[in-house]
């Protein structure tokens, strides 16, 4: 399962958006064995293209050596299909290295209403799992009214 | 030629775990070579007919070698070398 907050959904969504009709990737980075997605990193698709995305290559050695700086690795890695479902394609999984991340993909194919699934991408099997978006991961079970107010703490 | 290797997650299973290895060579094609005696498996997984497999990245220092010589590109002792996977995919 990915447990998400929901303002990175948001942030990856827009970015979504504001890309299309190409798509749009990015990275969400979190501590070293949190499994807890945390610092947004919207990444330039080099590729420029509606039906293929990459990380520049020189942003790319930057990308890893900020997280490995920072003891971070990448929990989520995202990217849109713009005219396609939010699901892996063959060039998806050819790709996918990161056997401990997890592949959010967002289709923005409908100009109203988005779709976001999450995926695990291992020796080239797509497993998908539930998305949980939460208002903080401090208060992960409970919804924006059920967090007290600082005043009644 | 002594460098530094710094290996992905993905291919750590090659090098024990280890995050970084020590390897030599005056060529980036080198340094892969010394790197299979002592991780087989390894290179099969960086090169492919020849040439650098698409799916990755290799640096040395902060040059991608694909703009420096690819497999012929030079190493100097100390340098630092970088695989990455690519991060790429896509609808197509």
């Amino acid at each position: 399962m990915l447990q998400i907050r929901r303002d990175l959904v948001d942030a990856m969504v827009a970015h979504a958006r504001r890309d299309h009709p190409d798509e749009a990737c990015g990275v969400i980075a979190g501590p070293e064995g949190s499994d807890r997605p945390e610092r947004f990193i919207p990444m330039l698709n080099a590729a420029r293209s509606p039906t293929f995305y990459e990380f520049d290559s020189a942003d790319l050695l930057k990308l890893y050596r900020d997280m490995d700086a920072n003891d971070e690795v990448p929990v989520v890695i995202y990217h849109s299909h713009t005219a396609t479902e939010a699901y892996p394609s063959r060039t998806d999984v050819s790709y996918a290295s990161e056997p401990d991340a997890h592949y959010v993909l967002v289709s923005t194919r409908d100009a109203n209403e988005h779709e976001l699934r999450s995926y695990r991408i291992v020796d080239g099997v797509i497993t998908e799992e539930p998305v949980e978006v939460v208002e903080s991961y401090r208060f992960a079970h409970t919804g924006p009214d059920d967090i007290p107010e600082p005043s009644a703490l | 030629m002594a460098v530094t290797v710094s290996i992905p997650t993905i291919l750590r299973t090659h090098t024990g775990g280890e995050k970084s290895v020590p390897a030599a060579g005056t060529t980036v094609a080198e340094v892969i070579d010394h790197l299979e005696d002592k991780h087989g498996g390894l290179k099969a997984r960086l090169v492919k007919d020849g040439t650098l497999h698409r799916f990755v990245n290799i640096y040395v220092n902060d040059e991608d070698v694909r703009f420096a010589g690819g497999l012929e590109a030079k190493v100097a002792d100390g340098d630092s070398v970088t695989i990455l996977p690519a991060v790429a995919g896509g609808s197509r």
